[in-house]
């Protein structure tokens, strides 16, 4: 069972607290009615599947019930970071 | 005493002799004895017939890798268990136990007849016999095999025991307590770090149990272990587990512990579990779980009474038992040397040492020679005899590569050893690398992924000093990566007979290869002619041959067989092993009980059961319960003599001609506050929300960005700030776990709060032309009159005396209310509405009731009408969507091109051209019965009843294009017969709604 650390909380917990949420960094179009088929397609169903670093969502469901980022390498399942829903996509990976 | 017991030697209790049966037969076995010795110690090595060709088979080995000693243990009374390997089952007075497959009885088995086929039975046989014809496969082949094989019969009985689950946390988890395992624990035990040693046999020591020649310390091995045992069990941040399995090693240094706690008792406490499951989170783990000896693979190995080696050295030493009267050693490896010498000097007559390798450390044969023992080196087995234990072996010389003539010795026992196989199980679970040792011919532990140290055997270190020095220093180094401050101690031993060894595939033979059994997996009864089989029939790949002849994939996984295997398959395929692979073991690293894993969560703690505050009175009056998610609702009311049709058809009348009362507290309720709390439902739901006056409420949909219906439910206006949301009863959770999604990452800038009040409130239900009735004289602070408080009106006021929320809504078409009261009034105020009702014919219902009342409105349930493919116009709910609004979740997607195609299937009516047919829900619908097999399906039913209201079948269906069939005939192909219905609206009864205010 993983430990994921919950940036709200600041703790590191049992993976039986959280549940995934999915991709992150897929921000909802600010105007869904401009976007073409296509566009709209992409928004609603493709995904990266990555092979390494995922950028996704979790939510501390059992904690404090928040949102936040994770990278986690889909290859070891190791968590690499976890940080604040809202904050930028960050540049460079802990090894 | 028998004559295979040597008195006073071993850790066994000579003074405390234990009654036990095996297959009917009373034995006596001493106190610490396992199954396996006690019955060695009585002379019966046979004790299973084999998985596949029902050979007789013996004990093979001293411990858990066992293929072949698995028994049925039974206390009867719900307590018994299949498969039980006698290696680790400890005897106990009165243990009851029998032999498995074989029929009539262990000594003569029908089933051996497959061993005389063994020819038309070869490796995939199962892919190439049972093929055809087809229909054969379920009515013989199946049953067939099914009554063939396996191995042991599962319980009849529920299981009578209970199970625990325990979490821990320590610094370092010590995996083993042989040498390496002990001194760990010891060191890092010293330096104050908190400890937990876990070892699957009775006694912690592991190799120390069972060698008596060993100094250590200048102590006997026994008299260190005495030491160190008392040492450890002293330490208070000590934990010692014995009896204890490390089943799986899980991400970041979860390990998970089988503990076995009553299996070994005679009476074991009523309250005591029967085993625990500890998950246990170390910041550093010791994997000593050492090395397990390799069978050799020759004509024949599988005889009772052919045992490995390091098991007959186990048996002597720490059981005080003899393997037989005359004795033979096959060996490629030093260690089996030492066993004769120990057996030897025991008083068992070793009639020859037959070592494969053609020059050996002389000291080997200079310790054999004033034994009186024949030392044949470059030599091979190519033969054994014997129906049910070992009675002669063929040994032949090995010259230059070729075989000689064989030579007959006589004997009931043949100790083999083809090396060591260090036991990498766990560490293969952290997806560690391993390393091919060419020296040693075995994968070793390379690039880690875990916290984690590999000490002694485990990495190939062979040696008792070796294995407790490397022990020492690994635990030292584990407590300091925890931060402790550790030191190693020396630990010198002396007699530490050390040695070497070759590791040799299959022996050579003078047998042609067709005529060859050799066994490679002994519980799977794979050979290596089977393996080579599979090899020429194309399988390149390790894991292609494992799955081919399911070698390596019994319930040891291969703990013996795969080294063996891999050599062989390698050999056949051309390449050197490491390019060939080793399959993967996972978790767990022994077979473990289904009550282990289950823990505490069996018989009315297997899963939560939400009950409303009602539901004691539903329980009282003889409700018939059905499970909706996790809640437990009353689905309807029998009275004495009713079946569920009648019972259902009399709430049906009660509701629409007087008044029904349900239970609706499991409705999900949310609570959305804030003064952004409308513009965030706006953003959310399909409908409008900015009119929506406080003290009204309205339908609400709620679709997810794919334009598909998620949810729905009334949403009422409290205040300008505050709204009462509800959901469908599996929904609340995904409802509310959306909301927060949005509220939290697209939309942080809405000052919107969200609250689960689903617990808090009682809903009860009253419907029918008495409703108001009924309730107008027990309502205060609300005038409940058409004009006052129409349909779709809230209010907060008193109901009974009690604080309530009032709703005028109607899920039935007939006038309705949905008292909302604090869920610890709810059952009071149920008790003094339905004896208030009496007057107005009140009548209980339950879901069913419910659903036939919505049916006939033509109410949709989500997740029953719709599939998570249903859009709000494929529904007719598109009256339910705010046009105006600029955006809503899942408004762009309602203009994808596949959703806008208006031959989507449509939610519409059916009605049977007989009115007494109910339809099956599920039931596919065509338009021509005449077509060819197989026809094309334009839609299923979803909802089918019978209305009492209209005195005939109604049903819902999904229909492609059902809107513009409206009066076409339908078709319902069944298995025997075919139904014809007519397209209807939705809306069953009174379409014009005028009951709402009746």
């Amino acid at each position: 069972m993983l430990l994921i650390h919950c940036p709200y909380c600041e703790a590191t917990l049992p993976e039986l607290e959280f549940t995934y949420a999915g991709e992150a960094h897929i921000a909802r179009p600010a105007d869904p009615s401009t976007m073409s088929d296509e566009q709209w397609r992409d928004f609603l169903f493709i995904r990266t599947n990555a092979r390494g670093p995922h950028f996704e969502r979790w939510r501390h469901a059992h904690g404090c019930g928040r949102f936040f980022n994770a990278v986690r390498d889909t290859v070891s399942d190791k968590f690499l970071l976890t940080y604040k829903a809202g904050e930028p996509k960050p540049e460079s990976l802990p090894e | 005493m028998s004559a295979f017991r040597i008195p006073g030697k071993g850790r066994v209790c000579h003074d405390k002799p234990v009654r036990f049966t095996f297959d009917g037969k009373q034995y006596q076995g001493l106190e610490a004895d396992t199954l396996a010795s006690a019955l060695l110690a009585n002379g019966v090595h046979l004790v299973g017939r084999s998985f596949k060709y029902h050979r007789p088979r013996g004990i093979v080995s001293a411990g858990s890798e066992e293929p072949n000693a698995l028994v049925g243990v039974s206390r009867g009374g719900g307590r018994e268990e299949p498969n039980t390997r006698a290696t680790l089952q400890e005897v106990y007075e009165g243990l009851t136990a029998i032999s498995q497959n074989r029929w009539p009885c262990l000594h003569f088995d029908a089933g051996a007849t497959a061993d005389v086929l063994h020819r038309f039975l070869p490796a995939g046989f199962y892919y190439k016999t049972f093929m055809w014809p087809k229909r054969f496969w379920d009515r013989l082949y199946e049953p067939l095999i099914r009554r063939a094989a396996g191995l042991g019969v599962p319980p009849s009985e529920p299981d009578a025991d209970h199970y625990a689950s325990r979490y821990a946390h320590c610094d370092v988890l010590v995996v083993g307590a042989g040498p390496a395992g002990t001194a760990a624990a010891l060191t890092a035990g010293r330096s104050g770090a908190q400890v937990i040693l876990a070892d699957e046999q009775a006694e912690i020591g592991g190799a120390l149990l069972a060698d008596d020649k060993v100094q250590i310390e200048d102590q006997t091995a026994a008299d260190w272990l005495s030491a160190a045992q008392a040492e450890l069990a002293a330490l208070p941040n000590v934990r010692l587990l014995a009896r204890t399995t490390a089943i799986g090693y899980y991400h970041q240094n979860m390990v998970g512990l089988a503990q076995r706690i009553t299996d070994h008792l005679a009476s074991p406490p009523a309250d005591a579990p029967r085993e625990r499951m500890w998950r246990v989170r170390a910041a550093q783990v010791v994997l000593a779980q050492g090395a397990i000896e390799r069978p050799l693979v020759f004509h024949g190995n599988d005889r009772p009474g052919v045992m490995l080696a390091g098991a007959a050295q186990i048996y002597l030493n720490r059981y005080g038992v003899k393997p037989g009267k005359t004795v033979v050693v096959v060996t490629s490896h030093d260690s089996a040397w030492h066993t004769a010498f120990d057996l030897a000097d025991a008083g068992t007559p070793i009639a020859a040492i037959i070592d494969t390798r053609p020059a050996i450390d002389p000291a080997l044969t200079e310790a054999a020679a004033p034994r009186g023992i024949e030392a044949l080196l470059s030599h091979t087995v190519t033969a054994t005899s014997g129906r049910l234990r070992l009675r002669s072996i063929h040994v032949n010389a090995v010259t230059d590569g070729k075989v000689g003539g064989a030579r007959l010795i006589l004997c009931d026992t043949l100790l083999m050893s083809g090396g060591w196989t260090p036991s990498l199980h766990l560490f293969s679970h952290t997806q560690g690398k391993l390393a091919w040792d060419e020296a040693s011919q075995s994968f070793l532990p390379d690039l880690k992924t875990e916290a984690c140290h590999i000490a002694g055997g485990g990495r190939g270190l062979w040696g008792i000093e070796n294995a407790l020095q490397d022990g020492a220093k690994v635990g030292a180094e584990a407590a300091m990566a925890a931060g402790f401050n550790a030191t190693a101690p020396a630990l010198t031993t002396q007699n530490d007979r050390s040695g070497a060894g070759i590791i040799i595939a299959e022996l050579p033979t003078d047998r042609g290869p067709q005529s060859t059994r050799s066994f490679v997996d002994l519980q799977n009864d794979v050979t290596s002619k089977d393996i080579r089989l599979a090899v020429h029939e194309g399988m390149h790949s390790i894991e292609h041959v494992k799955r081919y002849t399911t070698s390596g994939m019994a319930t040891d996984q291969g703990k013996l067989a795969n080294m063996n295997g891999l050599a062989i398959a390698a050999a056949a395929i051309g390449k050197p092993p490491p390019q060939v692979g080793l399959t993967t073991f996972r978790p767990p690293y022994t077979p473990t009980t289904f009550g282990t894993f289950a823990g505490y969560h069996q018989d009315d703690t297997f899963d939560i059961t939400r009950k409303t505050p009602i539901d004691p009175w539903a329980a009282d009056n003889g409700a018939v319960f059905e499970p909706v998610s996790l809640w437990r609702r009353a689905w309807y009311f029998p009275k004495p003599g009713e079946d569920m049709h009648a019972a259902v058809a009399r709430e049906c009348r009660a509701t629409r001609n007087a008044v029904g009362i349900f239970d609706a507290s499991t409705l999900g309720k949310i609570e959305v506050v804030g003064p952004d709390a409308v513009e965030f439902l706006n953003r959310l739901y399909t409908n409008p929300w900015t009119k929506l006056a406080p003290g009204r409420c309205r339908y609400g949909l709620l679709l997810g960005e794919d334009g598909y219906i998620l949810d729905d439910g009334v949403i009422g206006r409290l205040s300008e700030d505050r709204f009462h949301v509800t959901t469908t009863t599996g929904g609340a959770a995904r409802v509310l776990n959306m909301m927060e999604d949005y509220l939290q990452t697209e939309w942080p800038d809405l000052r919107v709060w969200l609250t689960s009040v689903t617990e808090q409130w009682a809903t009860i239900a009253l419907n029918g032309p008495n409703a108001r009735k009924l309730l107008e004289p027990l309502v205060e602070g609300q005038d409940l009159s058409d004009e006052a408080f129409p349909h779709m009106s809230l209010a907060d006021c008193t109901v009974a005396g009690f604080p309530a929320r009032l709703f005028r809504v109607s899920f039935t078409g007939e006038m309705g209310f949905e008292v909302n009261v604090p869920a610890r009034h709810g059952l009071a105020l149920w008790q003094r509405l339905l004896g208030e009702g009496e007057a107005h014919d009140i009548c209980p219902y339950g879901t069913e009731t419910m659903h036939v009342l919505r049916a006939e409105k033509g109410f949709i349930v989500v997740g029953q009408d719709t599939d998570g493919t249903v859009t709000p116009g494929d529904a007719n709910l598109g009256w339910a969507i705010g046009k105006r609004k600029p955006d809503f979740v899942g408004k762009r997607s309602l203009a994808r091109p596949d959703l806008v195609d208006p031959n989507r299937k449509q939610l519409v009516g059916l009605l049977t051209d007989d009115p007494k047919v109910v339809l099956e829900e599920g039931a596919q619908l065509v338009d021509d019965p005449n077509r060819p097999i197989p026809m094309q399906m334009i839609g299923h039913v979803t909802s089918s009843y019978w209305s009492e209201a209209l005195g005939r079948s109604i049903a819902l269906a999904l229909v492609e294009g059902g809107r513009m069939r409206m009066g076409e005939t339908l078709y319902l192909p069944m298995a025997s017969i075919t139904h014809t219905a007519k397209v209807s609206r939705t809306v069953f009864y009174d379409p014009d709604g005028q009951r709402l205010s009746m």
